[in-house]
């Protein structure tokens, strides 16, 4: 069912390697922020503009760092943006040998046991996660993947500051959280 | 090129965090509340592994040191980090797992990702405003490695060989992956059963 952890591990570790052997190290979060810039760009299409030097943006957050993000937003596809596209791809393949009951895909089991069967009650718990889980992450420039994996294999402080400050919430969260398991 | 890399290597990580049960969000919170490290071993082994990898191989000079990409130090990643920390423990997803999680069938992670979509839109609107403030301050320099690694554009935080460093550290991740317990908090006989999926 589950895969043992050190054959899971390496796999997972490998596949962080050859993302920095091949090409840059793995990172997801900053890709919401590019679909939003896509989805605002057709909304208002004076959100992103190409300039001399490249593109820049309304939106101060785009146009940081000389446009990278706007660049990114005005071609969707480029590397980071198709990766997490990808990733779809891959869980997609994966997840159809192993299916969950429809009860499991709306309310995972640990959660019921602690707050019910509400499925609204699970979905807006999910939204509102959503929503704290990327603005933090935004915040601090990565995620899970950029910061802790990709940030600590490289031996980089950032990463460690970032591991850090995830814990020292999570556990204490999870702990009050998830009492019945 | 760079976009058959993107969906090959893309798939691969897809894959594998589906496999490893990080798209399972019971597997996050029995991390997370310490009754069962599975997934902590798995993430440990993964970095350690990672980290060998690519320190042997920039030393042996098959890696190319210029892909190394070392994100900026600053008091708002620690402040980020316990905020996602938070909403990584109370919803069961990270932004990697929830793309993943979505594919594989949960629908709960739709309305995870809907959230994410409008935090990030959230931070985009309120980034003039955090710019200027402490949040923004860097730690150390900023864009630091803990040991100094050699032909690397990035400054150390000590005089240590970097890539010898990284070797290091990526063994004592692997042997703490070995030697952590499977839950640290949980004595009951039935926290041994096979976890309910």
């Amino acid at each position: 069912m589950l895969m043992d952890w050190k054959i899971g591990g390496v796999a997972l570790g490998v596949v962080f390697f050859l993302a920095v052997l091949l090409v840059k190290p793995i990172g997801v979060s900053t890709q919401f922020v590019i679909l939003d810039g896509i989805i605002g760009d057709a909304i208002n299409n004076e959100l992103v503009v190409k300039t001399d030097e490249g593109y820049t943006s309304s939106n101060a957050y785009l146009a940081k760092s000389h446009g990278k993000y706007a660049k990114n937003v005005a071609n969707p596809l480029n590397y980071s943006f198709i990766f997490v596209i990808a990733m779809a791809i891959g869980a997609v393949v994966s997840g159809v040998a192993r299916r969950e009951t429809i009860e499991e895909r709306q309310v995972p089991s640990l959660w019921r046991k602690n707050f019910g069967d509400s499925v609204a009650k699970r979905y807006v718990g999910a939204f509102i996660g959503g929503f704290i889980v990327i603005f933090g992450a935004r915040l601090a420039g990565g995620c899970t993947s950029g910061h802790m994996m990709s940030g600590m294999m490289q031996t980089s402080l950032s990463g460690y500051i970032f591991t850090l400050g995830v814990f020292a919430a999570a556990i204490p969260t999870a702990m009050i959280m998830y009492k019945r398991s | 090129m760079t976009i058959f890399l993107a969906i090959v290597i893309g798939a691969a990580f897809g894959f594998v965090l589906d496999r490893i049960g990080t798209t399972n969000p019971n597997w996050i919170f029995k991390m997370l509340n310490l009754t069962n490290l599975h997934l902590a071993k798995t993430i440990l082994m993964a970095i350690g592994v990672g980290s060998v990898l690519m320190f042997v191989g920039q030393m042996a000079g098959f890696v190319d040191v210029g892909h190394m990409s070392v994100k900026t130090a600053y008091v708002g990643v620690g402040v980020g980090g316990l905020i996602m920390g938070f909403g990584w423990a109370f919803s069961g997803y990270c932004p990697g797992t929830s793309v993943a999680a979505a594919a594989s069938g949960r629908k709960d992670a739709l309305f995870f990702i809907a959230g994410g979509l409008l935090g990030a839109a959230a931070y985009m609107v309120s980034y003039a405003s955090i710019k200027g403030t402490f949040l923004m301050d860097k730690i150390a320099g900023g864009k630091v490695t803990l040991g100094t690694i050699p032909g690397a554009k990035y400054e150390g935080l000590t005089a240590i060989q970097g890539d010898l460093l990284g070797i290091a550290l990526g063994v004592v991740f692997i042997i703490v992956a070995f030697v952590l317990p499977n839950k640290l908090v949980g004595g009951d006989a039935h926290s041994d059963a096979v976890p309910a999926e």
